[in-house]
């Protein structure tokens, strides 16, 4: 008998089952991510054929129709124009068309920046203030307040969209950065608070009393002293803000047109000629997953600790 | 440093009141030990000093002034809490630093006060270290360090050896006292452990249930206790208490146990009702061989030079400290009796022990 590991330790065949199991469902998982990415790089055509193609020419036309306006001109139309003066242009005449200007993806993408970062600083930034004066203070009706803030999530926030879409309207916050902001806020801010409260919870309060102690207001404490102990719990609480804020489908659609109009509503309605441009839409939903992935990837060593809840002590 | 004076300091949570009207000075360069089991209010009281907590009612006087309603920053004392609370995040030398930064310091002082108290401690080759990677003794030596680069006028101390093993607590009470002497500071040391206060303390404030029941010297504790708490609570072995049931009156030298007259030192009042009790330590008992208290020997412990036998009486277990060349075996039947005059005795409904000649 191998007698070198702990009895409270796996044995190496139930490891290698572990092991098993979670390739499988990586591999499964990662399926589609993976045909979406090798769609983005397709041309139109070979990404509708049938069978479907696995290997192919790869092909940058969905990115450059992701990011272009174009419209089809005839032969002689064609040969009047001066060469074209970069790769792209040549894909795109190549096609026979050209170049009217950039398409609106960017600005789509933009926006969906400015409301996702903006939803999350928002929320993390009341979250952690609200969560501190509940961890910290004798507020009355605490525990009626806590679960209030709980309830607000108790209902898919779908539910109030029509009285929110009349809200909106009267208030002028329709298609606005500001009202997507405000709005991802509030459904972000009740997951941000209770979560923030049992990070701020298991902060001995001793150390800002050391701090105070030592001269320091409770505001110089809270800020030199429980913030940066409270990082974990504020990666992995911007983390889930960021992903829902991000990802937000239903809201968006119902908000916003232009102005304001964020990526999730906007890439579906990317359509080509005569069809759906898959490659685009690939591409752009490529594009769309890289920040919440990088976003994850670079506060992911906070993330592991922050949500198994401060069970390991720091 | 400081004087710190208390006057009549309460402070209630809700309904349950955690300290009640207490009234103490502690005075300039006094190592103060607040004693008591745990539960007793002495963390309260010290953090109503510090400013962490407010009193109820009550006054508290930092020298001249009156700070009872001051922020904790504003009254320049330090505090040690129990557990530390050494920042995580920083290194040792940005903990030691940390108070001074407030301060508006120069670099240059910073350091040297750094250096100074690092030197001072003995954790001079650790400042570069994470708090994480510390062993509990450099722990605490950091946290001492922390309160005393500030010069503060007077230190806090909340149990803090308590989390170290009990060889280490005996040597860091002893540094602890040498760096209290060496730096004149007042101090107020917060412990639940008899022995630490005993070896530290210049006096002593006895608290239980809310109360400080008498505060004076270590040796006035433990040989003049003023209630039988005190009494229980100080010495270890502890005093032996023999009840008997009889008044006690003025001008008496005499009582009854178990028909053997015990002589006790002149008593200057009355007992409040009939059933009392004899407070004698087992070093002031010895073994006789007729006129004494009888009873079965239980238990004997070996000290070294003495040693401690428990002896099975009619009114339960009495302890009495003997020379270890003694001979003595289980179940030997023995009679013990007072060695000296210096037994107290404490009235069985007051809890208080009687004024005597030996006790005023
Ligand atoms: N913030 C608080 N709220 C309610 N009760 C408290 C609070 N702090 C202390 N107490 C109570 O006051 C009593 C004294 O506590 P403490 O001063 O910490 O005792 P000690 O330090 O002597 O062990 C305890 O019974 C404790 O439960
Ligand atoms: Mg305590």
């Amino acid at each position: 008998m191998d007698t070198s590991r702990s009895p409270m330790e796996p044995s190496g065949f139930s490891k290698k089952i572990a092991a098993f199991i979670i390739i499988v469902y990586t591999v499964v998982t990662l399926i589609p991510i993976t045909w979406i990415v090798l769609t983005g790089f397709k041309s139109v055509d070979s990404a509708v054929s049938y069978p479907p193609e696995v290997i192919f020419e790869p092909s940058l036309e969905g990115y450059v129709n992701l990011f272009t306006a174009r419209t089809r001109q005839s032969e002689e139309y064609l040969d009047s124009l001066p060469p074209p003066e970069t790769w792209y242009e040549e894909l795109v005449r190549s096609k026979d068309m050209v170049i009217t200007g950039p398409s609106k993806f960017f600005s789509r993408y933009l926006n969906s920046m400015i409301i996702g970062f903006g939803a999350t600083f928002l929320s993390i930034f009341l979250g952690t203030l609200a969560a501190y004066a509940f961890s910290r203070f004798k507020v009355p009706l605490k525990d009626d307040l806590m679960f209030f803030i709980l309830s607000t999530r108790m209902f898919p926030p779908i539910a109030v969209a029509v009285p929110i879409f009349i809200m909106y309207r009267k208030l002028g916050l329709g298609d606005t950065h500001i009202g997507m902001i405000i709005l991802y806020t509030v459904v972000n801010l009740s997951l941000a608070v209770w979560l923030l409260k049992g990070f701020m919870d298991e902060i001995p309060k001793e150390y800002e009393e050391a701090a105070m102690i030592d001269g320091y207001t409770r505001f110089q404490a809270f800020f030199k002293i429980v913030l940066p102990q409270a990082t974990t719990g504020i990666a992995a609480t911007a983390i889930f803000c960021m992903i829902f804020s991000w990802n937000e489908y239903a809201f968006a659609v119902l908000l916003t047109q232009f102005n304001a109009q964020t990526a999730p509503p906007f890439i579906p309605t990317i359509i080509g000629e005569g069809g759906i441009d898959w490659p685009a839409i690939a591409a752009g939903t490529t594009l769309f997953l890289l920040p919440v992935m990088i976003f994850t990837v670079v506060l992911r060593k906070h993330l592991l600790r922050g949500i198994t809840f401060g069970a390991v002590r720091k | 440093m400081a004087t710190i004076k208390i006057e009549n300091l309460q402070k209630s949570f809700a309904d349950f009141t955690a300290v009640k009207n207490s009234n103490l000075t502690i005075h300039n360069k006094e190592f103060f030990v607040l004693l008591g089991p745990s539960g007793c209010g002495k963390t309260t009281t010290l953090r109503m000093i510090a400013g962490l907590e407010l009193p109820t009612s009550g006054k508290i006087y930092l020298d001249q002034d009156e700070v009872s309603l001051l922020r904790a920053s504003e009254r320049d004392i330090a505090f040690v809490f129990q557990l530390f609370a050494l920042y995580p995040h920083m290194n040792v030398k940005n903990n030691l630093a940390f108070p001074l930064k407030m301060q508006k310091y120069s670099r240059t002082e910073i350091k040297e006060r750094v250096m100074e108290a690092a030197k001072l401690l003995r954790i001079d080759n650790i400042l570069d270290a994470k708090i994480s990677s510390l062993a509990g003794g450099d722990r605490q030596r950091v946290a001492l360090g922390r309160a005393l680069v500030r010069r503060p006028k007077a230190f806090l101390m909340d149990e803090p050896l308590g989390t170290l093993d009990s060889e280490f607590r005996e040597l860091m009470c002893l540094e602890l006292r040498k760096l209290h002497d060496d730096i004149d500071a007042t101090t107020v040391y917060v412990t639940h452990d008899q022995q630490e206060a005993m070896s530290m303390a210049d006096r002593i404030a006895v608290m239980n249930e809310g109360e400080i029941l008498q505060a004076d010297a270590p040796s006035v504790i433990y040989n003049k206790p003023k209630s039988k708490f005190v009494a229980s609570f100080i010495g270890s072995p502890a005093m032996n208490f023999i009840p008997f049931n009889q008044a006690v009156q003025k001008n008496q030298t005499e009582i009854n146990i178990e028909g053997v007259k015990i002589k006790i030192p002149n008593q200057h009042e009355n007992s409040a009702g009939q059933e009392n009790f004899l407070g004698i330590r087992p070093e002031n008992l010895k073994l006789v061989s007729n006129g004494g208290i009888s009873g079965k020997v239980f238990g004997i412990e070996y000290l070294g030079s003495r040693k401690i036998v428990t002896i099975d009486t009619s009114f339960g277990k009495i302890k009495v400290r003997i020379d270890s060349n003694v001979n003595l075996d289980i179940e030997e039947n023995v009679q013990f009796t007072p060695s000296n005059n210096n037994q107290i005795i404490f009235d069985g409904k007051t809890d208080k022990s009687l004024i005597s000649d030996f006790l005023s």
